[in-house]
């Protein structure tokens, strides 16, 4: 089952306008900052905020004007909003029981569902003693269960601490390939939505700024917000042959092209020297460190001078360098590891 | 601790606290079996209980939908609706009393309608303490389960309609389930001032005993005529206050 969407919704000071497709079995992840529009996106899908224009089609058929208990669209909310007076297993069997079972019938449809994310042992527990990984199965058996026609998932693991995030989202993404219908889920994890999602929609101030696979996103980012999720330093210019000029700096690339493109290379394709290095390396500036930090096994060091540019070293290469913020250095970027790309 | 704030924080305890241990002080404690166990207490009593039980559940039945209206919709008047709701709470009872005879009194805009075309009359009769009781003690209930309403978490009831529950099933299978602590607190509520109704009940159902005589209505009458009777009819209210109060003891005096 697939959906086809274009979703408008307008608030004082806010618009999001973003056209959403997922095909049948696909994963589409929504991603993008705080405040980008994402929740709203899924609400306006689910039939939870209305629409101020816009279409949601779900195989063809119009469901945007029914109102949400008639859209049969299954969400796992970011807290899981599980109902904290019943049992996992008449949670999961609330949808079944609206959709007109007896309750015998849609216990067992839940008992089933339950077994299936493993938790039959859970079936009697109250919400307030499941652990966050336990309700967040619930909360996705709870949404399975009345056999939705599309599956959205608001943060799925935002609530859950990095041990059983990390167990959950390999379980979900078991979960989510065994789903026949489409699914969108939202996040601002970048880890979550390439792990998950076969594809990508990357919306920043209610727009959608890029969309594509997450291998296409990760290599080709198109805005900073994507650059940083990815962990590039991403750039803007002018192609002429193998030279890009970004503002005041030149870079030679691998690619040849010509006309506006961006530049994209990784803060580890980044060497800083105290002096002017010997020979005559392309792509070297000075600048000024500006701050200094951890990250991972190495130091990243953030920098300006022509180009705002993050680069990462060793922590030995560090102590040598003896780097201090308001220190000015030589960075020099290798031009193999320079990727442009038509803007 | 500042003395200007100490001083009249403990006359006002003693204030509050002197009466009841007055009560307790002089209560006939030697002839307080035989005179619990007259029938004219027993009568009283069986009659209060029943009649503010009715009325509560009356003010449940009408009470909760007309919470639900005043904290889930976005009716127009809504602000005015909820001042004419709580219009009883400060109205003096006795005024609620005159304002239910004229309206279902014999000869009343509704009484009359109803005495011609059924032969009933609500005036005077042990109805007539239950409406009288529930008129006044309604205000307690609605505001109290507006309140949790309020509080209540509404994600949930938007869960509940994206698993397929029409809004009546949202209401009675996650809405009220969840406001049901504070349902409870008001419903005791609505029951102990029932229970004290004095002004609306002597004034639309009268003071006959057996049929509209409560407990309030027999304290009254006993100070007149033998007041350790009425000691020990109000010795039987305050124990019922305290039992209640305790029952709410972690809701209303707080934990903290």
């Amino acid at each position: 089952m697939s959906l086809d969407s274009h979703l408008v919704v307008e608030r004082p000071g806010f618009r999001l306008d973003v056209e959403l497709r997922a095909a049948a079995g696909e994963v589409v992840a929504l991603l993008g900052p705080n405040g980008a529009g994402k929740t709203t996106a899924l609400r306006g899908l689910a039939g939870l905020t209305p629409l101020s224009g816009g279409r949601v089609e779900l195989d063809g058929a119009e469901v945007h004007r029914l109102p949400a208990e008639r859209r049969r669209i299954g969400v796992v909310f970011q807290d899981y909003l599980l109902f904290p007076h019943l049992s996992a297993l008449d949670n999961v069997a609330f949808g079944p029981r609206c959709q007109g079972l007896r309750r015998a019938a849609a216990r067992r449809v839940a008992a089933e569902l339950l077994d299936r994310v493993g938790l039959a042992d859970h079936a009697h527990a109250r919400p307030a003693h499941l652990s966050g990984g336990q309700a967040q199965r619930v909360a996705l058996a709870r949404a399975l269960a009345v056999r939705p026609r599309l599956l959205l998932l608001d943060e799925p693991l935002a609530a859950l601490d990095a041990h059983t995030r990390l167990e959950i989202r390999a379980e979900l993404r078991r979960h989510l390939a065994a789903f026949d219908g489409a699914t969108v889920l939202v996040t601002h994890d970048p880890l979550d939505a390439m792990v998950l999602a076969h594809r990508l929609v990357v919306i920043e101030n209610g727009a959608v700024v890029q969309t594509g696979t997450p291998s296409e996103i990760a290599r080709h980012p198109r805005t900073d917000y994507v650059a940083r999720l990815v962990g590039l330093n991403l750039y803007r210019g002018e192609a002429e042959g193998n030279h890009v000029t970004v503002g005041e700096a030149r870079f030679s690339s691998a690619e040849r092209l010509t006309g506006p493109v961006f530049v994209a290379f990784p803060p580890s394709a980044v060497a800083l020297y105290r002096t002017r290095p010997d020979g005559s390396p392309r792509n070297l500036w000075r600048a000024t460190i500006d701050g200094i930090e951890r990250h991972g096994d190495n130091v990243r060091v953030h920098l300006h001078g022509p180009i705002p540019l993050a680069a990462d070293v060793t922590p030995s290469a560090a102590a040598d360098l003896d780097l201090t913020p308001g220190q000015e250095i030589w960075a020099a970027v290798k031009a193999t590891e320079t990727h442009a790309y038509p803007a | 601790m500042p003395w200007p704030l100490l001083v009249p924080a403990l006359a006002g305890l003693a204030f509050l606290v002197l009466p009841l241990a007055g009560l307790l002080a002089r209560a006939p404690w030697q002839s307080l079996p035989q005179r619990l166990a007259e029938p004219r207490v027993l009568e009283a009593l069986r009659l209060s209980l029943v009649t503010a039980t009715i009325a509560t559940a009356v003010c449940l039945l009408l009470g909760v939908p007309l919470a639900w209206l005043l904290a889930r919709t976005t009716l127009p008047g809504r602000r005015v609706l909820r001042a004419l709701v709580t219009v009883p709470l400060v109205l003096p009872p006795v005024v609620g009393g005159v304002a239910l005879l004229l309206v279902l009194g014999r000869r009343g805009l509704a009484g009359q309608w109803l005495y011609d075309a059924f032969g009933v009359s609500l005036p005077f009769t042990t109805a007539g303490v239950v409406l009288a009781e529930a008129f006044v003690a309604m205000p307690f209930l609605v505001i109290a389960v507006e309140g949790a309403l309020r509080a209540a978490d509404q994600r949930y009831e938007e869960a509940a309609a994206t698993l397929g529950a029409s809004r009546w099933t949202v209401f009675h299978r996650v809405t009220l389930p969840m406001v049901a602590p504070g349902v409870l607190a008001g419903a005791v509520l609505c029951w102990a001032r029932a229970l004290g109704e004095f002004g609306a009940t002597i004034t639309f159902a009268g003071n006959f005993p057996g049929r509209t005589q409560t407990m309030p209505l027999a304290v009254y009458l006993a100070l007149e005529t033998d007041p350790d009777a009425a000691i020990v009819l109000s010795l039987v209210l305050l124990a019922v206050s305290v039992i209640v109060l305790a029952g709410l003891r972690d809701r209303w005096t707080g934990t903290a």
